[in-house]
């Protein structure tokens, strides 16, 4: 595992700029997430997370720069394109269907047809069901409607979802916000699974704590500018808070 | 809070199972064992009232069946009360001049093109459905007037008239055939299939659809078109039916479709509907125009009995759907 995290980073972002109607949301910002990586991107509100994760994602193009995957430059107009190079989101407002089922939202958009081109419920149903109970996330059932979940139980499916689709990065948008401390654990676990699984990892969180439990590395966001990146076993809490605050610490 | 939650989820889940599924068949039973005591001397319950009720309703169940993709989709058609007419009115002229085929083609033709620009305008220059087919229903109300100067055309093509009217195909009359065929396909394509899925997810959430890979647009346009095209098909059972076509074909029908739709449990904002719901609304509505008639009411107290029963009607579905 160590040899191929040597070799090609899975993403890398070169010199992203990203302007909203004249506003620079994003400037001058570079990032490599190698391959069973963990790297934690933190920041204020507003610093540009979330715009970060949706530029990766193909929901927002870039104003310049140039994004590559395992070192093939890509061009991502839209979200199926980053789905198809193996890339996986959980957006902040977890993007769910919510009068749809679990195992609906589950395989949106990627739903399985059977010989006469009809839904696979079966199917979708009996892999849903797998999932929960191997990512030991709470769900009263597969066929339960979304906005009957509470805040957690949708987060999970949400996580569920991106964790069973990857297969080379994922993105994660403050993906504990809503959750307990039980649930949280169990979702830092399903994390660091993907760490095992080669998948590399970039993760959101205000929770400090939360971040150098997990990363490898941790980039800082302060207002659109990126402020610096470090290893997470090579810094503490104090320099992170000083760069994403831009005050001296005491 | 956690386990709060959950028990509050699922009472919820309780409630809407109960009342939201089956109050359009509650609503349909209680109407029609209303009508069945009152109107037991008119002649409201023999075979043939019954089955004229179903070959009335034929031309709104098949565009209410249109508008359930639409309005799960988070749009609306309001246009569809003017296509019918524009479709029967082409249908009857292409008739006349180019025979059978031609005739079909123009007034099935008609409706699809109406739902194109429909979905066009809403999908791609991305107008709200509502305004843009306020405009089209008022513009094609205009087309179909000055098509042929408000005169009526007849249809006398017998197997055209046979086969979308009057017709009888083993034992069970044409209109019936075509109920249940659209109601039966309709409800595969709906319930079965990636695009009534992807219809579903777009009205529920458009962008959650949109980062799904669901071409969003391509949705809008594909709904906008279907219901363009069954209020062609039923501007076709009209004038089969009646024989003739005219400008004021489906004229009174939006909104008994409108709420056949959302009292068989279609919601207004989308992501959740019903075909079969839809069809049981449209006979609901049915049942009640013919009730009303025979009970002897006249014609402005039938419209206001209607309005109130379909208001009704209307807030219980929305109340039981909007928690
Ligand atoms: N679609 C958009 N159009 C215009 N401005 C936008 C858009 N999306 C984001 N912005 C702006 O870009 C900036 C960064 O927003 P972003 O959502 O990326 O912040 P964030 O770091 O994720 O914050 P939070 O921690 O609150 O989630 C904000 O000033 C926001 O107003
Ligand atoms: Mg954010």
């Amino acid at each position: 595992m160590n040899t191929t995290e040597a070799n090609a980073p899975v993403l890398k972002l070169q010199d992203i700029h990203k302007m909203f109607s004249g506003i620079t949301a994003i400037e001058n910002f570079s990032l490599e997430v190698y391959p069973g990586e963990i790297v934690a991107l933190v920041g204020d509100n507003g610093a540009g997370k979330s715009t970060l994760i949706k530029i990766i994602s193909g929901v927002h193009s870039p104003t310049s720069g140039s994004i590559s995957i395992e070192g093939e430059t890509v061009t991502m107009s839209n979200a199926t394109m980053a789905r198809s190079h193996g890339i996986e989101v959980v957006y902040q407002d977890l993007a769910l269907a919510d009068q749809q089922s679990v195992y609906m939202n589950m395989f949106l958009g990627r739903e399985p047809v059977n010989g006469l081109g009809l839904l696979d419920r079966r199917r979708m149903i009996a892999e849903t069901e797998n999932l929960v109970k191997e990512l030991d996330v709470r769900i009263p059932s597969a066929h339960a409607t979304i906005r009957d979940l509470s805040g957690g139980q949708r987060q999970g499916v949400a996580i569920a979802r991106a964790t069973h689709w990857a297969s080379k990065l994922i993105l994660l948008d403050e993906p504990t916000a809503a959750l307990g401390v039980a649930e949280t654990a169990k979702v830092e676990e399903i994390v660091l699974s993907l760490k095992r699984r080669n998948i590399g990892v970039l993760i959101i969180s205000h929770s400090l704590d939360q971040v150098f439990k997990l990363s490898d590395r941790i980039c800082v966001l302060r207002r659109g500018k990126q402020i610096g990146v470090r290893e997470t076993a090579k810094t503490d809490k104090n320099e992170i808070i000083a760069m994403i605050t831009g005050l001296q610490q005491q | 809070m956690s386990s709060a939650n959950t028990s509050a989820a699922s009472q919820g889940l309780a409630n809407r199972f109960n009342l939201q599924q089956y109050v359009v068949y509650l609503g349909f039973l209680a109407i029609f064992l209303f009508f069945a005591v009152v109107l037991k001397d008119s002649g409201f319950l023999t075979v043939r009232n019954l089955s004229n009720i179903v070959l009335q309703t034929a031309p709104a169940t098949i565009m209410a069946i249109g508008l359930v993709f639409v309005m799960s989709a988070g749009e609306i058609d309001l246009s569809i009360g003017s296509t019918v007419a524009v479709a029967a009115l082409a249908a009857a002229v292409t008739l006349g001049h180019y025979g059978l085929v031609a005739g079909v083609l123009a007034g099935l033709g008609a409706g699809l093109l109406i739902g194109l620009l429909n979905g066009a305008l809403v999908a791609y220059v991305k107008l709200p459905s509502f305004l843009v087919t306020l405009a089209t229903l008022g513009l094609f109300a205009g087309v179909s007037r000055s098509m042929t100067d408000l005169r009526s055309i007849p249809v006398t093509d017998s197997v055209f008239t046979g086969f979308f009217g009057s017709g009888v195909f083993l034992g069970i009359p044409s209109l019936i055939w075509w109920t249940a065929i659209a109601v039966a396909i309709g409800h595969i394509i709906y319930r079965e299939t990636r695009f009534g899925a992807h219809v579903l997810a777009t009205g529920d959430n458009a962008r959650a659809a949109s980062v799904s890979g669901i071409s969003v647009p391509r949705i809008r346009l594909a709904v906008m078109a279907i219901s363009g095209g069954l209020a062609g098909l039923a501007g076709l059972l009209y004038a089969g039916r009646l024989q003739a076509a005219k400008y004021t074909l489906g004229e009174t029908d939006l909104m008994t479709v409108i709420a056949a739709v959302i009292v068989g449990g279609t919601l207004l904002n989308g992501g959740r509907g019903s075909i079969i719901g839809a069809l049981v609304g449209s006979l609901m509505m049915g049942m009640l125009n013919n009730g009303l008639i025979l009970m002897g009411l006249s014609v402005s107290d039938q419209m206001i009995v209607r309005g109130l029963i379909i208001l009704a009607a209307v807030a219980v579905s929305l109340r039981e759907k909007s928690r």
